[in-house]
């Protein structure tokens, strides 16, 4: 008895001692994009409440799951180009927010599209040294060309983390630059906040159900 | 006669719009272009998304996808042409014989069995060529109806729909059935990104501008644009920790 115990507490030992290799930052990048892209797609897949429209439930979901592997203070601070070494601390913890916020809501509104396409995970061409490398996504669909994502990832003490998103051609974090410059050049740093927090209580609040096919 | 006119009335008034102050140097006649716009928008408003949504939902994906690809397959035509025209041989060939098996085996087109042969659909087109070639974009414009362009797409659209085999289709009335067809099943496909960019801009306009401007950029150089210097200035002080490991 003692012994099966024993034998069972080493093979938990060993089990336990051979987790730490697979620690988040030792996932190579190509591979964190493919495993994640997979579990959110399946996970959305089997739940019939999202399916049906539930966005709270959604951001949720993408707030567990995806969150963790974006940098969002490094997303902001590049949409923001010039205007962010100007911010006061405070101001860039708000625009992080509050871009974080408008970030999750524009993602889930792609993800409920999203049905059923095919992904094709390209493999990765960077040097194992490489610390700043773009992992490339194709979205295939019938009839159509695919759709290509690059995710622009840089290595972190906290394993890789997402910079920047482009998707058919078009960065995300460059297409905001001129809307933020542009209300910062009228408003400043804090009207840019207001306009952000004001567009995202605006989502929140109606909260019609997507229209969906 | 009437025609030179009403072009020589639009570049006085694009003109005129140019000399107010400050302004992206992309986009010179904002103020006019943002009339066009919003005029745009009310007729995508009032009648191009209610038809594309209730042809969503009336007709059945599947007769939708049957639509899509028979339309993509007389678009693959002119996208050899543009391969050719760029120099691309082995894409213009690869082109070329998607026409030849989906007009056949594919049934007119409604099949796209040559995805599956391998042969990848492209996107090309004249003003992509012209960029090809070295033609700056020129200014921004929003062209009536068909949208964001600038002066260089504007003239390839204009070649894109002059050299257009639906333009040769008689009787007109079918002709024109086609095009209208066409455009539904395009503004279909588009409800989920029109309803994205709704949420995700706070100047819709700006948003719009910015990525069809970026986007035409990276297929101009088929999805391989050189870098742009100023995406390299981030990291003034986020919270990575770059030392090495």
């Amino acid at each position: 008895m003692t012994t099966t115990r024993s034998l069972a507490s080493a093979a938990l030992l060993a089990v336990l001692a051979s987790l730490p290799a697979v620690r988040a930052q030792d996932v190579p990048p190509d591979q964190l994009v493919k495993t994640v892209t997979l579990e959110v797609v399946e996970l959305i897949a089997k739940d019939k409440e999202i399916q049906s429209g539930n966005r709270a439930k959604l951001v949720q979901l993408i707030d567990a799951k995806v969150l963790p592997h974006f940098n969002f203070s490094a997303m902001t601070a590049l949409a923001l180009g010039q205007s962010w070494n100007r911010a006061t601390p405070e101001q860039k913890k708000r625009l992080t927010e509050e871009f974080r916020t408008l970030l999750v809501r524009t993602y889930a509104s792609a993800l409920a599209a999203y049905s059923e396409q095919k992904f094709d995970f390209r493999p990765l061409r960077a040097k194992p040294t490489d610390t700043d490398v773009t992992v490339q996504v194709r979205v295939l669909q019938a009839g159509a060309q695919p759709v290509p994502i690059d995710y622009s990832m840089e290595k972190t003490s906290s394993g890789w983390k997402v910079y920047d998103v482009m998707v058919g051609g078009v960065s995300l974090v460059a297409n905001y630059r001129t809307e933020f410059n542009n209300v910062v050049r009228e408003s400043g740093i804090d009207g840019l906040i207001k306009n952000l927090s004001t567009k995202n209580r605006s989502l929140e609040a109606p909260a019609a159900p997507a229209a969906k096919k | 006669m009437s025609s030179r006119l009403a072009w020589m009335a639009l570049l006085a008034a694009l003109a005129g719009c140019a000399s107010t102050a400050e302004r992206d140097a992309r986009d010179p006649f904002e103020p006019l272009n943002r009339s066009v716009y919003r005029f745009n928008d009310k007729v995508d408003q009032v009648i191009a998304q209610p038809v594309a949504r209730t042809y969503q939902r009336v007709v059945p994906g599947e007769v939708r996808d049957r639509v899509r690809n028979f339309f993509g397959n007389i678009g693959d035509f002119f996208i050899g042409v543009n391969n050719f025209l760029q120099g691309k041989f082995e894409d213009g060939v690869s082109d070329w014989a998607r026409v030849a098996f989906n007009t056949t085996v594919g049934l007119f087109g409604i099949h796209d069995v040559a995805t599956d042969m391998g042969y990848e659909k492209h996107n090309e087109d004249f003003g992509q060529t012209l960029g090809r070639w070295g033609a700056g974009t020129g200014p921004y414009l929003v062209l009536p109806f068909l949208g964001s362009s600038d002066l260089r797409d504007g003239i390839g659209t204009g070649a894109d729909i002059y050299t257009d085999p639906l333009g040769e289709v008689r009787p007109y009335h079918l002709q024109y059935g086609l095009w209208a067809l066409r455009f539904t099943q395009l503004r279909a496909d588009l409800l989920d990104a029109s309803r994205i960019l709704e949420e995700a801009s706070l100047d819709k306009y700006v948003f719009q501008r910015d990525a069809y401007l970026q986007r035409r950029r990276s297929l101009v150089y088929d999805g391989h644009p050189p870098r742009e210097k100023d995406l390299d200035d981030k990291g003034a002080d986020d919270d990575n920790d770059k030392k090495p490991r």
